[in-house]
């Protein structure tokens, strides 16, 4: 099955639904289809990938389907980048054509064997042609989309998403036109993060009109989500902390909001607590899940969010740090550094497997035997099978002996009321291997002291937790995504010599 | 016949059309109220009528077989049921999902 039938199924089903934009004068499904077929005539006769570098518009879905309508695979590029990296990763592509903005379209014309075009002037001249006649391959093998992964421990690689684990994703978590005709999803996510892509295609599959931030500020989110109605909506952790400080300043709440989900790295629990606080009628939903396995592989349900937050049960109430339980079609299992699974409740790393992971590199599958990816994430599973991640293996700190992951370290940190960011990370050290570090930015207008810091993870923590090193700055070294680069602040924060 | 996923087929008597999501090895006697089922491209025979009690198949459902080797996603209602040999087709029970992305 291609990721085109999705599409093809919900024109043919409720054609006149509004599918993207304005919930007025939006396209729909049938419109969006049609404009597909369109840039499919448009794409024909070129080779290679279609690349898309720029914001998202009608553009991208536009080239996302017409990329799988001729058999070629869609390659969404973070325009964030700069000079150099970003024409590499193009080179790396050719043949292909190229979807920019002018400055990405400059930078990349003088690359051998790439043509280039603005996402306004593909859909002019693609509005100018006739439909394409020739049907969509079928091949589930063939690759649909290649997303580059964050690389935050080190340089991106290419995860290959076939139509297979695509189609899979969609089928296995959505049902067809489920959505009620008024319902809205915000997307602010980029079209390079797989929430963006795989967002596009549950959106439609789903029936739920898509409204695009093309640049997510956390005003312009509050102020579109209640011009556009917007019910559902996703966001990154580092989103929602600044949309939950906007609604506080202002007040005015999220009316139609009844649906918000989050994922895309660790929600410190202050602000989901926050969250909830501030949205009481909302469902929350956290969806955990990397590049490689299509988007998520386990979700924490609105009714789990519920429960946790009534328990007095500390087991239940916990369950707000989990990202709950795995997807039906997925199976997610925890093993030690042999890969070996370790006993019930016992932390190691995650293994997951199912028919939308795709474990896959260019040129090289890092599936295990079995079918099995290792996510490089450390973990644990309780007994009633809620999944708890720790963070990336690389992040954890050894010290003497003992492995601290910086998740709770952080919690801890955040809840002070002077702290408004806190990132945790290990430093080399003679005496203990590594030792905890801290990186902290106080509330505007607060002032923090090294030994208040200690003294509050003291009371919360055991003694190993403590941070020896504290560094309060000015803000945290973030990649675009909103993701924290510990590696920046490891590099920044040398070791004292101890007294 | 031989079923590949991805595969588009017809019904050669009502309006229903399917895709092929996940296939056995080895041929499958696929039919659909009663006929088998024929390529997508291929027309349906003049005069062809399902019976008029057959239960509807649903536009967006899933239909398997009791080993979950074959799998069906009906992407145009119409008339069914669809069957492999005398076997009948189940629609796959949803498990419907919060929206996570």
């Amino acid at each position: 099955m291609n990721i085109l039938t999705l599409l093809e199924i919900v024109a043919a089903a409720d054609g006149d639904r509004v599918a993207l934009g304005d919930r007025d004068t939006g396209l729909t499904y049938a419109g969006l289809l049609d404009l597909a077929a369109r840039t499919a005539r448009r794409l024909d006769g070129g080779e290679g990938t279609v690349l898309y570098a720029t914001t998202a518009s009608p553009a991208f879905p536009a080239a996302l389907f017409a990329a799988a309508w001729t058999g070629r695979p869609f390659a969404p590029l973070s325009y964030r980048l700069a000079g150099d990296p970003l024409r590499r990763l193009i080179a790396a592509q050719a043949p292909a054509l190229l979807v920019a903005g002018r400055a990405v379209l400059d930078l990349a014309a003088e690359v051998p064997g790439v043509t280039g075009t603005g996402p306004d002037d593909l859909l002019r001249t693609a509005a100018t042609m006739p439909p394409t006649e020739t049907a969509a391959p079928q091949d589930p093998e063939a690759p649909a989309v290649l997303l580059h992964t964050s690389g935050t421990t080190g340089t991106p690689k290419v995860a290959v998403l076939r139509h297979r684990h695509l189609t899979s994703y969609v089928l296995e978590s959505t049902e067809l036109l489920s959505a009620a005709p008024d319902e809205a999803a915000l997307v602010s996510v980029p079209p390079y993060h797989i929430a963006g892509v795989a967002g596009l295609l549950t959106g439609i599959y789903s029936g739920r009109r898509i409204v695009q931030l093309p640049n997510f500020e956390a005003a312009e989110w509050v102020r579109l989500a209640r011009e556009q109605h917007v019910t559902h909506a996703m966001v990154v952790p580092t989103m929602l902390a600044r949309i939950v400080e906007v609604l506080r300043a202002d007040g005015g709440g999220l009316p139609a909001l009844r649906h918000l989900s989050y994922g895309g790295g660790r929600m410190p629990r202050p602000v989901i607590e926050r969250a909830l606080e501030l949205l009481p009628g909302v469902d929350f939903v956290n969806g955990y899940g990397l590049t490689e396995t299509t988007s998520s592989i386990a979700v924490l349900t609105p009714q789990d969010h519920r429960d946790a937050v009534a328990s007095a049960d500390p087991r239940v109430r916990r369950r707000l740090e989990s990202v709950g339980r795995p997807l039906p079609a997925v199976e997610i299992e925890v093993r030690d550094s042999g890969g070996r699974p370790v006993p019930q409740g016992s932390a190691g790393e995650l293994w997951v497997r199912g028919p939308q992971v795709s474990g896959e590199y260019a040129h090289a599958s890092h599936l295990e035997e079995g079918g099995w990816f290792r996510t490089r994430d450390g973990g644990w599973i309780d007994e009633d099978g809620y999944v708890y991640v720790e963070g990336r293996l690389d992040d954890v700190i050894v010290r003497g002996g003992e492995n601290l992951s910086p998740g709770e370290i952080e919690n801890a940190l955040i809840a002070h009321p002077d702290v408004a960011e806190a990132a945790v990370f290990g430093v080399p050290d003679e005496q203990w291997g590594e030792v905890v570090a801290a990186a902290v930015v106080p509330r505007p207008g607060a002032r923090v002291s090294a030994e208040d810091l200690r003294e509050w993870v003291a009371a919360r923590l055991r003694s190993s937790r403590v941070p020896a090193l504290i560094d309060v700055r000015d803000s945290l070294p973030r990649n675009e995504m909103g993701k924290l680069l510990r590696r920046v602040l490891r590099a920044h924060l040398r070791p004292a010599p101890r007294p | 016949m031989q079923l590949n996923p991805g595969q588009r087929l017809r019904s050669a008597s009502s309006e229903a059309e399917v895709i092929v999501i996940r296939a056995p090895k080895g041929e499958v006697h696929l039919t659909c109220a009663g006929a088998p089922m024929i390529p997508f491209e291929q027309a349906q025979a003049a005069g062809a009528a399902a019976p008029a009690d057959a239960p509807p198949l649903l536009i967006g459902k899933r239909y398997c077989d009791e080993e979950g080797t074959l799998e069906l996603l009906c992407t145009r209602g119409g008339a069914g049921p669809l069957a492999a040999g005398s076997r009948e087709l189940a629609v796959k029970a949803a498990k419907p999902l919060p929206a996570s992305d």
